[in-house]
């Protein structure tokens, strides 16, 4: 389907993507993680844009971060620092997890863009305190914004934005819906694509594109579904394509997944009524929480075992990062809910490259024998 | 005087204190389910003063930490927790205690099992996720003390969070314990833990002096009161002895230290399994270790608190501590340290347990070789897990950045 190759090419070549969107006058503001109040961005007229880390030689980092750093971070930073984000206008940090709170003092220390803003977000999305201490944030986000960019950001555009954020989440929603009814109908990989791409390409036209890829997908007849087993992915970003069709070889079929490239993404829409600011707040109150968040002590466990029902998973792959401390603390007691279930686990640690692929394929299969 | 004379001249009368006053705390803390006094878990950066108001005993998870990896019992822990599915790549700390808890292993068999815990990410992102897994196991209540960040400064918004918390932490102990929170007594507390942090910045100012009466490992040792106890009269009675020792010792020209040639900074936690030898290794050089950024952690936020008004000024006292702020701010305050204690080099600990301290630890050297042209050197561990710790290589290491130093002076 040629929309969906305008994703793919966006999520395979991002850098490129964001050059000419800059060349074409859009500002651009890069952000690493999924809690970054992007509808702001976009209400200024800027370009949010996820940064995943593609720089080739990683070890640029060095210098700055020790060697026991996730690799989502020190990528970012390599990145950065090899100069091919010179299109960036800025970025910004939310607070989440350790590693990104340094980066974003080793980032601000050590680079030139126009803009650089921490959102420092409550940990405990649980209060009315901190939701209140959330919207201030958000408030000063704002105003930051205008303040460098010397704007106005109103709020209908704000809520114009909410709309577009509304529509790519809902249409990611249900193109997941859609694979987890058949997959068939659009391969792991590429809906992991869409999904990427989503947070490179400009808003609007993949909001557009979006509509019509699911359009085109309902209509379509229904090939039979294929005789692989459903199986989950859960961790924090997934930037490896090919774990998608490593696993469909081993005879599995991601059908749902619990990943901030992914679900954690476009779970939870915005009231498009009341304040904007506090719907947007509201927003990352109600998402699906990730785990360097608090909402409650066993609300990941819950959800996870949930989505595995809902979608008639299987079993679950564990997708993390070496070093990422809030997903290594929350395997232990996400596994332990998935076993109370009967639902089978497997935990795979990766770093900016993917294991072998024989080696990486024999794992998957064992595990999907189990299945 | 004979060596051994010396050596005994040189040792501490108030250590022996300090033991006992950690073994009557750690007794008293055990036999809590018989005297029915609650007992809260803590983050030792948290705020204990409204424990201590409420007569609930406050254990740290992280000061047992410490004695897990002095004792030499930290990587049998981290390898069960391992075992249970905790990346070996996790804080030491949390590892150790993790595994701990389910066994009851451990010093002194283990701590006494909780009645509320109360988490403050101050210090850290591990904090929490270490406390939700214990809220699973024991089943208690947990608070959630969230200190924002402060990258480039205290925002105001994060003021009235955090304020407003003080209150809702205050109920929450009401809740638990089914009693007032006494804001009389709440002053006092608030007094003595004022008092307590000054004694503490003075005993630790006494390093200033050449030689130093004390080293960085001592103040090590000396820390677990402020950490334990800050809020009671035991912290501020003890601290003012022990400043009389160090202040006899000034006089009397005893050195923490042989023969001090050469003053060093350490940056980080300490390496709890390896204190001695680090100590005799550096000793060895005639390099005093005379200060370091951890243990001021606990002092080091003085200037934020009015003393007429304790509660209110705590909730920023307690967000703007050395590890809740940004490398920037981190490096002035190191800055400061090199100037005030004279030092001729650093020494910073890359502590693969510890991510917000250890991350941002090259710019800081940057920033101190650019500002201050001094040495600085690393040594990468798990502060409680020994099976990270290559003693050969840090050895050689040590010798090569005393051989710079020594260059230098
Ligand atoms: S896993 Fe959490 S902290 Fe990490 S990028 Fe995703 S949302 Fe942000
Ligand atoms: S992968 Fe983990 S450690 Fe790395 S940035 Fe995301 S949450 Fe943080
Ligand atoms: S050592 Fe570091 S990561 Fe571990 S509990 Fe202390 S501050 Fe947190």
């Amino acid at each position: 389907m040629e929309s969906i190759r305008e994703f793919i090419a966006a999520s395979q070549h991002p850098h490129a993507y964001a050059r000419a969107l800059k060349e074409s006058g859009t500002a651009i503001i890069g952000y690493l993680c999924s809690y970054t109040p992007e509808e702001i961005i976009h209400a200024a007229g800027l370009h949010p844009m996820r940064l995943f880390g593609s720089a080739e030689d990683i070890s640029l980092a060095d210098t700055h971060l020790q060697s026991y750093c996730c690799s989502l971070v020190r990528g970012a930073l390599a990145d950065v620092l090899a100069g091919n984000l010179e299109y960036l206008d800025g970025a910004v940090f939310p607070h989440t997890c350790d590693t990104i709170q340094r980066l974003s003092d080793i980032w601000r220390l050590n680079t030139k863009f126009r803009f650089f803003a921490d959102v420092v977000l409550p940990v405990k999305l649980t209060t009315e305190s901190s939701r209140a201490y959330l919207s201030d944030v958000l408030k000063k986000f704002r105003m930051d914004l205008e303040e460098a960019f010397d704007i106005t950001i109103t709020n209908e555009a704000l809520h114009d934005s909410i709309q577009t954020f509304n529509t790519i989440r809902d249409m990611l929603n249900t193109l997941y819906e859609i694979r987890s009814e058949n997959p068939s109908k659009i391969s792991g990989r590429d809906l992991h694509g869409i999904v990427k791409g989503s947070m490179i390409m400009d808003r609007d036209a993949a909001a557009q594109a979006l509509v019509k890829i699911a359009d085109e997908l309902r209509a379509e007849a229904a090939p039979p579904a294929p005789k692989r087993k459903r199986v989950l992915v859960a961790g924090s970003v997934c930037s490896h394509p090919d774990v998608y069709t490593m696993l469909e070889k081993a005879g599995a079929e991601v059908v749902w997944d619990d990943l901030c490239t992914g679900s954690r993404y476009f779970g939870g829409m915005i009231s498009t009524s009341g304040d904007p600011i506090e719907a947007i707040a509201q927003r990352s109150f109600d998402r699906l929480i990730c785990p360097a968040k608090h909402k409650s002590i066993t609300i990941r466990g819950e959800n996870l075992v949930q989505a595995a029902r809902e979608h008639d998973a299987r079993g679950v792959i564990f997708l993390q990062l070496k070093f990422c401390d809030p997903h290594s603390f929350d395997y232990p007691y996400l596994k332990e809910f998935l076993d109370s279930q009967h639902i089978p686990s497997m935990l795979l640690e990766v770093e900016d490259q993917l294991p072998g692929e024989g080696q990486l394929l024999t794992r998957f299969e064992t595990f999907v024998h189990m299945l | 005087m004979s060596t051994q004379e010396q050596k005994n001249k040189r040792k501490f009368r108030s250590a022996g204190r300090m033991r006992e006053i950690m073994t009557e705390y750690y007794i008293e803390a055990k036999s809590a389910s018989q005297t029915g006094k609650p007992v809260a878990w803590i983050t030792s950066g948290g705020p204990v003063e409204p424990l201590i108001v409420m007569d609930v005993i406050p254990v740290y998870p992280e000061n047992y930490g410490a004695m897990i990896g002095a004792s030499h019992m930290g990587s049998d822990l981290c390898a069960k927790a391992e075992a249970m599915g905790y990346s070996m790549d996790l804080c030491s700390y949390a590892r150790a205690d993790i595994a701990c808890a389910l066994e009851n292993g451990g010093p002194i068999g283990g701590l006494p099992k909780p009645d509320m815990l109360v988490c403050c990410n101050n210090i850290c992102g591990t904090v929490l996720k270490w406390y939700e897994i214990q809220a699973r196991y024991f089943n208690v209540p947990l608070f959630i003390f969230d200190t924002p960040f402060c990258h480039t400064g205290f925002s105001d918004a994060a003021r009235t969070y955090v304020r407003k918390q003080i209150d809702e932490y205050i109920d929450f102990l009401e809740t638990v314990c089914r009693k007032k929170f006494d804001l009389d007594k709440s002053i006092e507390v608030g007094h003595r833990s004022i008092q307590g942090q000054r004694l503490w910045q003075k005993v630790l100012d006494t390093a200033t002096h050449k030689p130093s009466p004390m080293t960085a490992f001592d103040a090590f040792f000396f820390l677990a009161l402020i950490v334990t106890l800050r809020g009671t009269q035991t912290v501020v009675d003890y601290y003012t002895e022990l400043l009389d020792e160090m202040n006899e010792r000034i006089e009397q020209g005893i050195g923490a230290i042989e023969n001090e040639r050469y003053r060093i900074l350490w940056d980080n936690l300490p390496i709890w399994y390896r204190l001695k030898w680090l100590s005799e290794k550096f000793a060895s050089h005639d390099a005093c270790l005379v200060a370091d950024t951890y243990t001021t952690a606990w002092c080091g936020t003085m200037k934020y608190i009015d003393e007429n008004n304790f509660i209110d000024s705590m909730a920023e006292a307690y967000t703007r501590i050395y590890l809740n702020i940004g490398v920037d701010e981190m490096a002035e305050s190191v800055l400061g340290m090199i100037d005030k204690y004279e030092v001729d080099g650093v020494v910073m600990h890359s502590n693969r347990s510890c991510k917000p301290y250890s991350f941002g630890q090259y710019d800081i050297q940057q920033i101190i070789q650019k500002e201050k042209g001094l040495p600085c050197m690393m040594i990468e561990s798990h502060m409680v897990d020994e099976r990270s710790f290559s003693e050969s290589q840090v050895d050689a290491r040590i010798d090569a950045f005393m051989e710079i130093v020594s260059q230098r002076k």
